[in-house]
């Protein structure tokens, strides 16, 4: 297995994929050859769900074929085999991501339900009356209802950083909330709504000389840079397989070792318990106290597959090419004449967008007689797009297997929008 | 445009553009809100009555071209109606919009309402087009209540 680039420096200097590169990483995703309503498929909606490489396709078909059983169980050696398998996806996902050992990779469906474990259980056990939780004004909705559900039951209190009009992260007024009251600060790496790339090792720091701890949202970050969680120094990391080019139903939450090994159980079952008795039962160590029932088994072996694709593309490479693509990007839809929304100076492969002449719905559905697949809506991200005055946008999101064709047929589309609705 | 769009056609965006009856209105007797969490379409349907008879309707609001043309065009057809007439025509028109691609629509009855049939072959716009006049309805079932069509 490649190993990925573990230093942000050292993805900044590496070299972007180069058109010749990416043309043949494209015939890797079945899906990118198809054409849609005519004409060929356009996928900018990466953001929303990416595409799965073959690679990933065939890691599940060949579970099914070959190692299916169930893990942690049998004695036979198809359940060895498969428990294995499995367990080898952890390790995978725990090198890709930086831990430390793979006990502080715990699967779930995805970020959503990665978020919801700490809350529930880290959040149940350290968040109490008048306590505060920090999140920020450009969180997605999963990391935003988790936290408004323990304050309710706990009788805590949110706590929102707000943002500037470029969307991005207002630091001092971050630094300002932070007090003997705050429990957890919990932000997105990468916002889904606007691109913007917060200062994730800065509000770590910041966070701990306060002796906070920090979850990452890292949904929109794991695909698209190299992320190293032990030198981030995060105590939570959450991010989902499906947008990693991997399967839907699996997600990953890294936790530090510290942090796991004290939170009690998140949903109860088989394989979280060492024992049962009807008096009491006692409860496995992390990560299996926190996989109640049989996993995703076979979504956990694709992702394992998946990470295994993007380290030999390389993340730092991935990287470079992304803000290649996302400056062509910008410039065409600035001179498209869109209001941008979401203009950071550290930005990732999202571009939302808003037309005067035509709703984001409208757009999209223009967009797609074309074949061009955008995100319309609020991007469940509501307070964010509040914050720019706007209820919903259009939204092209960017992959490595994107090029700059994507993006001119993008502008074509959108030339044909504003003829339709101009 | 040289040729019409299936969805898009060109009475729907005159009145996307320039929808008519868009306007607040302080003495209305009847009054509902609808919202469609999905998209964040959203308005507010206003009614005056003269007896059983709608004398003016009008609505404020915001959402795509489907939505506002489809609000457009509803408030044009309900003045005159009698509140029978209009539930009976919002009926149809939903009948219509529920309906598969080529079935029959019933013109007479619809009149430019047709223009909305595109919708038929795009199964996530059609609350676009029915949310007004589910907020009608609410409107006369009980004055006021927000109308929700998730």
């Amino acid at each position: 297995m490649a190993a990925g680039p573990k230093d942000e420096n050292i993805s900044r200097k590496a070299a972007p994929l180069s058109d010749e590169e990416v043309s043949r990483l494209r015939k890797d995703f079945p899906v990118l050859g198809l054409e849609s309503a005519g004409s060929p498929l356009v996928y900018l909606d990466s953001a929303t769900t990416s595409q799965k490489p073959q690679a990933v396709i065939e890691a599940l078909a060949e579970f099914y074929r070959s190692q299916n059983a169930n893990v942690h169980r049998g004695v036979h050696r198809l359940s060895q085999a498969a428990t294995a398998a499995y367990e080898g996806a952890r390790k995978r996902v725990a090198a890709f991501l930086g831990a430390g050992t793979p006990d502080e990779i715990v699967f779930t469906r995805g970020t959503t339900e990665a978020i919801n474990l700490v809350a529930q259980t880290y959040g149940r056990r350290h968040v109490g009356p008048g306590d505060e939780i920090v999140v920020s004004a450009m969180e997605h909705h999963s990391n935003i209802v988790p936290w408004q559900l323990l304050c309710e039951e706990n009788g805590a209190a949110l706590r929102v950083v707000p943002i500037n009009d470029d969307g991005e992260l207002m630091f001092e007024a971050f630094e300002a909330l932070l007090n003997e009251r705050t429990r957890l600060v919990s932000i997105t790496h990468v916002s889904n709504a606007l691109g913007t790339v917060n200062p994730v090792k800065r509000v770590i720091e910041r966070a701990h000389a306060a002796g906070v701890p920090v979850l990452l949202d890292g949904a929109q970050s794991a695909p698209h840079r190299a992320v190293n969680v032990a030198e981030l120094d995060c105590d939570f990391f959450a991010c989902s397989g499906h947008k990693m080019f991997g399967p839907t139903g699996i997600g990953v939450l890294y936790g530090k070792r510290e942090h796991l090994e004290t939170m009690p159980p998140y949903q109860a079952g088989g394989e979280m318990v060492l024992s049962v008795e009807f008096e009491r039962s006692t409860y496995q160590a992390p990560p299996h106290r926190f996989e109640a029932g049989t996993p995703a088994i076979a979504g956990a072996i694709g992702l394992g597959a998946a990470v295994d694709y993007l380290s030999a593309v390389g993340m730092g490479r991935i990287a470079a090419y992304e803000r290649g693509l996302l400056e062509y990007g910008t410039d065409l839809l600035l001179e498209a004449d869109v209001r941008l929304i979401g203009t950071a100076k550290e930005k990732a492969g999202i571009l939302s967008f808003h037309m005067d002449c035509a709703h984001p719905h409208d757009i999209a559905q223009i967009l797609d007689d074309e074949g061009v697949c955008i995100r319309a809506g609020h991007h469940c991200a509501q307070p964010a797009l509040a914050r720019f005055g706007l209820s919903a946008t259009a939204r092209a999101s960017i992959a490595f297997y994107n090029t700059k064709e994507d993006l001119d047929a993008l502008g074509a589309g959108l030339e044909k929008v504003k003829r339709v609705f101009g | 445009m040289a040729d019409e769009h299936a969805l898009y056609q060109r009475i729907l965006l005159e009145h996307s553009r320039r929808p008519r009856n868009f306007r607040e209105m302080n003495d209305a007797d009847l009054t509902a809100e609808g919202h469609n969490p999905l998209c964040g379409d959203k308005l507010r349907v206003y009614l005056k009555m003269d007896g059983e008879v709608i004398s003016e309707a009008m609505f404020q609001g915001s959402g795509c071209a489907i939505f506002k043309a489809a609000a457009s065009m509803m408030t044009a057809a309900l003045e005159g109606k009698t509140r029978r007439e209009a539930c009976a025509l919002s009926e149809t028109f939903c009948n219509m919009i529920d309906s598969e691609p080529g079935d029959p629509v019933d013109i007479k009855r619809l009149g430019e309402l047709v223009a909305l049939a595109g919708v038929r072959e795009y199964p996530v716009r059609r609350r676009c087009a029915t949310l007004p006049w589910h907020t009608l309805r609410a409107a006369f079932e009980t004055h006021g209540r927000t109308r929700s069509t998730a």
